[in-house]
């Protein structure tokens, strides 16, 4: 268990690929796979490898990522000693800056009596144990350990960050293109000493030439004892569109599936209690996933389907994605479609989307004749 | 001194014995219900939602997962300073210790308790209801009628009167009899054992009952008939709306089914008045490539490769290929191999039911208790 370690979660994250669905809320507090947020994955990462005290630095636009994460209750993260901690964008700040967000809660880190940090981003989608990681860290000796996944489909991985590796060291770090070739993508998790960390934002805003932690790292690789360490599970990363579709259609493999809910322990969401969801007689689901309190009249398949959804008679929905509490017409044929919360989509409509590029329909339209 | 206007009592502590294998580990409020539900859910998210913060839950049989799933409270927003709920076994005290003989010494035990609370009003209510209720117009009609004692009671058919608890009243609803399962019923007004108290009377009615050696401390036996007795003004209030005591396995499979009904009698899927219950963080339910679902309710955790029909299936609930379910109330963490049917039962917490095994013809219901590896057919309960 990571008892020596603090979690800093930074949510300056890029979010132009994926606007659409970034209107109203961070790219962290997207909901996914019908039940969860972005954030669930990295947050509940942390708390089941140890962690009791996580820091996330936020954006814009918090409201919805502050109703979804509370108190911190449902990671167990509502404590006195230690526990959740959200600083706040203020005007001083530049969005993509981070360290004028660490500049202005130095104390944070002062205060607590972690001695070290598990520094990450919340767009990589995955079931991970750090705790193993730490330990090779330690181990290890270096003064920073960055996570990495060997992938092929770089185009999943769009402008995300390239480690090029000699003998488990990080030499250099670039951008992916998106070439197709076979990359080693940074998954943004960092292990690192408070220490480091520090000295890391003071130089940032002494010297002034890198304006966030993570870029510091990178682009002082060689400066310092930077390694890297594989990990071999399933990743996903949510960073457009066209790769939030992929990874929803991913997770409908139930090895997928199985592996990102509790391969290291269960991913926690924050509860709606919502009632159990009911399958009317004239329903027909296939290959689908689908979360508590819908209820569902017509026809699915190969689709996630959120909380409270209502699907009436007739309705076809296929290849698509529906965020919680929209309702789906009679008679109305969804194909390749990611329906943005609260919408509803009326009688007789037919949306369809490009395989790979998804029609998106933004939160609380109303899709009428 | 800060103080409550109302507190309840919820009286946990009952075996169950009719609901048979459902209640051998566990207490009757804590079996699973309706797919996600505990039955104790239901009384409890009432009081939630009836702004009632102050919550004593006693038991007595079997308390582990009934404890574990109350815990602090945190479900049903019931962790407070002051106030929230607290479990409240019997204990040992400077004159020794007793079990709780029955409904009414559970609540005389526990006195100190409510005295703490310096309440008005104590609403009295059981465990294993299913219903939804908003206490608060109870309360009101209790105040408005000057009442020193309520009782919520619920027209029943008069064929099925003499099983309950009969309430005769005058025209103002005042109660001037009680019959406990009358042959030949007068009316047909049934008691949900549902009932508020002005607290002064009440504690002076528990200590008077604690006074007789041959009293069976019970509310509808001992209590009411001597407020009766003794002049006291008991009111029935009437309650229209789904109310169900699922004491046997019957009426717990038949409560279940109600919750399928196209017209179902009890709104699960309003956005206000929900019915609270832990959540186990487990991943959204998963219907496979050759499921086929139908009338039926799925809870998070499930995995569905099979066929489904007017059944209600729990959390963490696997269903294999060609396996086929009607009829049926399966509870937590159930496995149906491929091929295996199942028809009319109540498959307990944990049961296996091995590949190409039959459960069940329709004809009566059966019930598998939990845990069992199911390696042969099981056709009557």
């Amino acid at each position: 268990m990571l008892r020596d370690y603090m979690g800093v979660i930074l949510l300056n994250e890029d979010e132009s690929n994926i606007r659409s669905l970034t209107l109203n809320r961070p790219l962290a507090s997207i909901p996914i796979f019908a039940r969860y947020r972005v954030i669930d994955f990295i947050l509940s990462n942390m708390v089941n490898s140890g962690i009791t005290n996580v820091g996330i630095f936020v954006k814009t636009n918090s409201r919805s990522l502050v109703d979804h994460i509370g108190s911190g209750k449902p990671w167990d993260l509502n404590r006195k000693i230690d526990g959740l901690f959200i600083f706040n964008y203020t005007l001083k700040q530049l969005v993509q800056e981070d360290i004028n967000s660490f500049k202005y809660n130095m104390e944070y880190f002062f205060r607590s009596k972690k001695e070290k940090v598990v520094l990450s981003r919340s767009r990589m989608i995955c079931n991970i144990d750090l705790e193993k990681i730490a330990m090779e860290h330690e181990k290890s000796g270096a003064d920073v350990t960055i996570v990495y996944k060997k992938v092929e489909n770089s185009d999943m991985f769009l402008s995300c960050d390239v480690l090029n590796i000699k003998d488990g060291k990080v030499i250099s770090v670039g951008k992916n293109l998106g070439m197709g070739e076979k990359i080693n993508v940074s998954m943004e998790i960092f292990f690192m000493s408070k220490e480091f960390l520090i000295q890391a934002i003071y130089k940032c805003i002494q010297e002034g030439n890198c304006s966030s932690v993570i870029d510091y790292v990178y682009r002082h690789v060689r400066d310092h004892d930077v390694r890297a360490y594989e990990f071999d599970g399933y990743l996903g990363c949510i960073n457009s569109i066209a790769s939030y579709y992929k990874v929803s259609m991913d997770f409908l493999d139930q090895d997928i599936m199985k592996e990102l809910c509790s391969k290291n322990g269960y991913i926690y969401t924050k509860s709606y209690d919502s009632p159990p969801t009911k399958y009317l007689n004239g329903s027909l689901v296939t290959n689908s996933v689908i979360a508590n309190g819908s209820i569902i009249k017509g026809l699915v398949s190969n689709s996630i389907i959120g909380r409270r959804v209502i699907i009436e008679e007739g309705a076809e929905v296929i290849n698509s994605i529906i965020f919680s509490r929209c309702i789906i017409g009679k008679n109305v044929k969804l194909k390749n479609v990611i329906i943005d919360k609260n919408t509803i989509i009326e009688e007789d409509k037919v949306l369809i989307g490009d395989d790979k590029y998804p029609i998106v329909i933004e939160k609380g339209s109303r899709i009428y004749l | 001194m800060r103080k409550k206007e109302i507190i309840a009592m919820i009286l946990a502590g009952g075996q169950g014995t009719r609901l048979k294998a459902l209640t051998k580990n566990n207490a009757k409020p804590a079996v699973p219900f309706g797919g996600k539900y505990r039955i104790i859910d239901f009384v409890l998210s009432n009081c939630a939602n009836s702004s009632i913060d102050t919550v004593g839950v006693l038991t007595q049989y079997q308390p582990l997962i009934l404890n574990a799933h109350i815990g602090i409270g945190m479900t049903w927003d019931l962790d407070r300073k002051f106030g929230g709920v607290r479990i409240l076994p019997p204990y040992q005290h400077e004159a020794g210790g007793n079990w709780y003989k029955g409904t009414a010494d559970a609540i005389y035990q526990n006195i100190n308790y409510i005295d703490y609370y310096n309440p008005e009003y104590v609403l009295v209510l059981s465990g294993d209801h299913i219903y939804k209720m908003d206490y608060n117009p109870m309360l009101e009609y209790h105040k408005e009628k000057k009442a020193d004692c309520t009782i919520a009671v619920i027209e029943v058919p008069m064929e099925e009167a003499s099983r309950f608890g009969i309430m005769n009243t005058h025209e103002d609803g005042r109660i001037y009899e009680f019959e406990e399962k009358p042959k030949k019923p007068k009316s047909n007004l049934a008691s949900m054992g549902i009932y508020i108290f002005n607290w002064n009377k009440l504690k002076h009615f528990l200590k008077e009952d604690q006074k007789d050696p041959t009293s069976s401390n019970d509310f509808g036996k001992n209590i009411i008939p001597k407020m009766l007795q003794a002049g006291a003004k008991l009111y029935a209030y009437r309650f229209y709306g789904y109310w169900k005591d699922v004491g046997t396995v019957e009426s717990y499979w038949e409560a279940n089914m109600d919750l399928l009904k196209e017209d179902c009698p009890i709104d699960l899927y309003e956005s206000v008045n929900k019915i609270y219950a832990f959540d186990y963080s487990l991943p959204p339910q998963y219907i496979g490539p050759e499921a086929s679902v139908k009338n039926s309710m799925i809870v998070d955790g499930c995995i569905i490769y099979g066929e489904v029909e007017n059944s209600v299936i729990s959390r963490g609930v696997y269903i294999g290929k060609n396996a086929k379910v009607k009829d049926s109330v399966i509870l937590p963490n159930v496995r149906i191999e491929d091929g295996a049917v199942v028809i009319k039962s109540v498959v307990g917490n944990g049961v296996r039911i091995r590949e190409g095994i039959r459960v069940g013809d329709g004809s009566e219901i059966v019930l598998i208790p939990e845990n069992k590896d199911v390696k042969e057919n099981i056709i009557k309960g």
